[in-house]
């Protein structure tokens, strides 16, 4: 598929995301959940096209700074918001939201997090942009598009005027 | 002397003294306590940043809520910690010290929280570990106590908005202390209005105009419209070293009751470090009333030990990471 690039091609993307999740959650009483920064930007798009009823709760957002893998390599990470569950997760379906899903280790990160605050039911990810490039055995269920770049570029999600993508030579900025 | 604390980057390799350090690096150490803070409402009140790492607290003077403190940061950030008590009495010093030290370093520690009745020891043993071993100095002798003094800072910001704006009193023996004088090193860089001492001439240190803070003798003027009144502990063995007359003599002029208080600004807030000497230096009905925050102090400690741990121990990995 083409890189989607403008807010419009965004917004389809995200509507049809959206879709997805009333048909496969609707019933369940889902709980969304956002990962700093880009996740957070696109969990708030959703919520926004399903409306502030559809999820059971504020929205949660989670920092997983303190779950990489990536401590004794190169230290702590720049500072983000903490994370805030504003609900119990214990038995809870949850859809949990990121920007680009690449290597997968995020989502490692966030799963293990998530679960430091209990034990949900079923966690759905979904990602506005899935990139080749995996190295986990953990893939998204809901893909707004995947998209084939070269291992030298890197895909950067900016909230300026609207959500946008940015492709960046690598080296330019950290992986995902 | 303020030494190698800093990575050449900037970044803290060790925490010895608040002396030296710019306004922007105590703002991330409490920036990050803010974070870490909300890990002790959590169901698992850990994450994993530091995990694999060894920690050893090497205590050679008691603490309590030091070393505990230390220990819980330590194991909320999921690292491997291990405490040893050391009774200096038995041990003469110099040689035998690095001996402990490097015994200690075989075992592959990657950090030291080191509390010492000697000026000058953590920085002292930060001389001599291995560089990729940090040194957090919890307390040496009457220099320097940083974490406490950064709890302080953070207890102070989630009262008191804006620190340029604000007068706080030290009360005490500030002479002796090392929390008094990591206190208003802090301060003083990260902007506050005024600083005030406030105690006998026999306790307060000569150079104390020099330092940039004001010298009040008696607490009617000196607690006047004060936003903070931090107490210190009034070690009961100065006593004996003809500095005071007594206890009691002592809690009437400079111990903190509520009428006394009553001269700082309604809203001020009371702090302690602990241990109290409640009808020395604080009344018990002003330790337990209602502006007192000395417990929440005591709960801030863990969220400012992990922010320096963390932040120390991130510093080695960069400098790894350049060296690879």
């Amino acid at each position: 598929m083409t890189m989607p690039k403008t807010s419009a091609e965004i917004q389809n993307l995200l509507e049809e995301m959206a879709e997805t999740i009333r048909e496969e959650l609707a019933d369940k009483d889902p709980l969304l959940v956002g990962i700093h920064t880009g996740g957070v930007w696109v969990a708030k798009a959703l919520q926004n096209i399903l409306g502030e009823d559809f999820f059971d709760a504020p929205l949660g957002t989670l920092n997983i700074a303190y779950y990489r893998d990536d401590f004794t390599r190169i230290g702590m990470h720049p500072q983000v918001s903490p994370s805030d569950l504003p609900f119990e997760v214990d038995n809870r379906h949850l859809v949990l939201v990121d920007d680009i899903f690449y290597s997968g280790r995020t989502t490692r990160a966030a799963l293990n997090e998530i679960f430091d605050y209990g034990r949900p039911a079923s966690v759905t990810l979904a990602v506005l942009i899935e990139r080749n490039g995996r190295e986990l055995p953990i893939r998204p269920d809901i893909v707004g598009a995947s998209v084939i770049l070269p291992r030298n570029q890197h895909l950067k999600l900016r909230n300026k005027d609207g959500l946008q993508l940015e492709i960046r030579a690598a080296g330019a900025l950290n992986a995902e | 002397m303020p030494s190698n604390q800093l990575t050449e980057s900037g970044q803290l390799r060790h925490f010895l003294t608040i002396e030296g350090l710019k306004r922007p690096l105590l703002t991330e150490i409490m920036d990050r306590a803010e974070q870490f803070s909300g890990i002790s409402h959590r169901q698992v009140k850990k994450v994993p940043l530091l995990r694999g790492k060894t920690i050893i607290n090497l205590f050679f003077e008691n603490s309590t809520r030091t070393r505990s403190t230390f220990e819980l940061a330590a194991k909320r950030l999921s690292a491997d910690v291990m405490n040893f008590n050391i009774n200096t009495s038995a041990t003469s010093k110099g040689e035998s010290l690095l001996d402990t030290l490097h015994n200690l370093e075989a075992m592959h520690t990657d950090m030291f929280v080191v509390r010492h009745n000697q000026s000058g020891a953590a920085e002292f043993i930060a001389q001599h570990v291995a560089p990729h071993v940090s040194v957090i100095n919890a307390g040496d002798g009457c220099h320097a106590h940083p974490t406490q003094a950064m709890l302080d800072m953070f207890t102070i910001r989630r009262h008191k908005q804006d620190f340029a704006n604000l007068r706080v009193a030290i009360i005490g023996d500030i002479l002796h202390s090392r929390v008094a004088r990591s206190q208003i090193q802090a301060l003083a860089t990260l902007g506050v209005g005024e600083i005030r001492v406030i105690g006998p001439q026999t306790l307060l240190p000569r150079e104390s105009q020099t330092l940039g803070v004001h010298v009040y003798h008696d607490m009617e003027s000196g607690l006047e419209g004060v936003d903070v009144v931090i107490t210190l502990r009034l070690q009961l063995e100065r006593m004996q070293g003809a500095l005071l007359p007594s206890a009691r003599e002592y809690f009437r002029c400079y111990g903190l009751t509520e009428e006394k208080l009553k001269y700082a600004k309604p809203d001020a807030i009371v702090m302690h470090p602990g241990p109290i000497n409640r009808g020395v230096e604080i009344a018990s009905s002003v330790a337990d009333g209602p502006q007192s925050v000395i417990l929440e102090q005591v709960t801030h400690g863990i969220a400012i030990r992990m922010a320096v741990m963390s932040m120390a121990l991130a510093s080695q990995s960069e400098q790894a990471e350049i060296e690879e």
